[in-house]
């Protein structure tokens, strides 16, 4: 049985695992953790979307 | 002397050090176990969850799993990451999954979520040795 993800589905997957540990673990409270864990989602996506518009605006 | 000893002073209940190396090790070997043995069960689960998806999902994505070596730094690195996994990095091995195809591009994806995953664990591991000592909550 093998998976197959496209890049941004990959990296959309990362993050959500990712923000998950890092909310966990680098915070002390609940709330603490959903925000810090919603924060890096945030950074991640935002980074591959503008990683994606940077490529995209070297090629052209 | 007083900023030593109010450094050393706890900030939230600790448990013995013989349990926090416990839940170090634990917590190495089995993502989310160092969690479980202080009773955060929450947490642990979603560690669990999290590292091991990733480790899942790279083997899946037929990543490679990287065996001891001593050739190239990257190699090196690799399998530094991927030990971080604990047991799953055992099984795997034994079971002599995770050889990599390096003829599909989702294949590198694999081969870097089973790092990260191992890395990700560390930290889990780290923090629960934390919890033990009192640090965080």
């Amino acid at each position: 049985m093998t998976v197959t993800l496209s890049h941004f589905s990959a990296a959309l997957v990362f993050a959500v695992f990712a923000s998950t540990v890092f909310g966990i673990t680098q915070r002390n409270t609940t709330r603490e953790m959903v925000r810090y864990g919603l924060y890096c989602f945030s950074l991640f996506v935002g980074g591959v979307i503008v990683a994606g518009w940077i490529m995209w605006a070297l090629r052209h | 002397m007083t900023a030593t000893s109010q450094a050393e002073t706890p900030a939230y209940p600790a448990v013995s050090q013989a349990m926090a190396v416990t839940a170090l090790i634990l917590g190495w070997l089995i993502p989310g176990a160092g969690h479980f043995l202080l009773k955060r069960w929450g947490r642990g689960a979603l560690l669990a969850v999290s590292v091991f998806a990733m480790f899942i999902l790279g083997v899946l994505m037929q990543g490679k799993v990287y065996a001891f070596n001593t050739g190239d730094i990257l190699d090196i690195l690799g399998f530094v990451g991927d030990i971080g996994a604990g047991a799953f990095y055992i099984v795997t091995r034994a079971m002599d999954w995770g050889q990599g195809a390096i003829q599909i591009a989702a294949a590198d994806y694999g081969t870097k979520y089973i790092i990260v995953a191992g890395l990700l664990n560390v930290i889990c591991a780290v923090d629960a040795y934390s919890i033990a000592q009192g640090k965080k909550p």
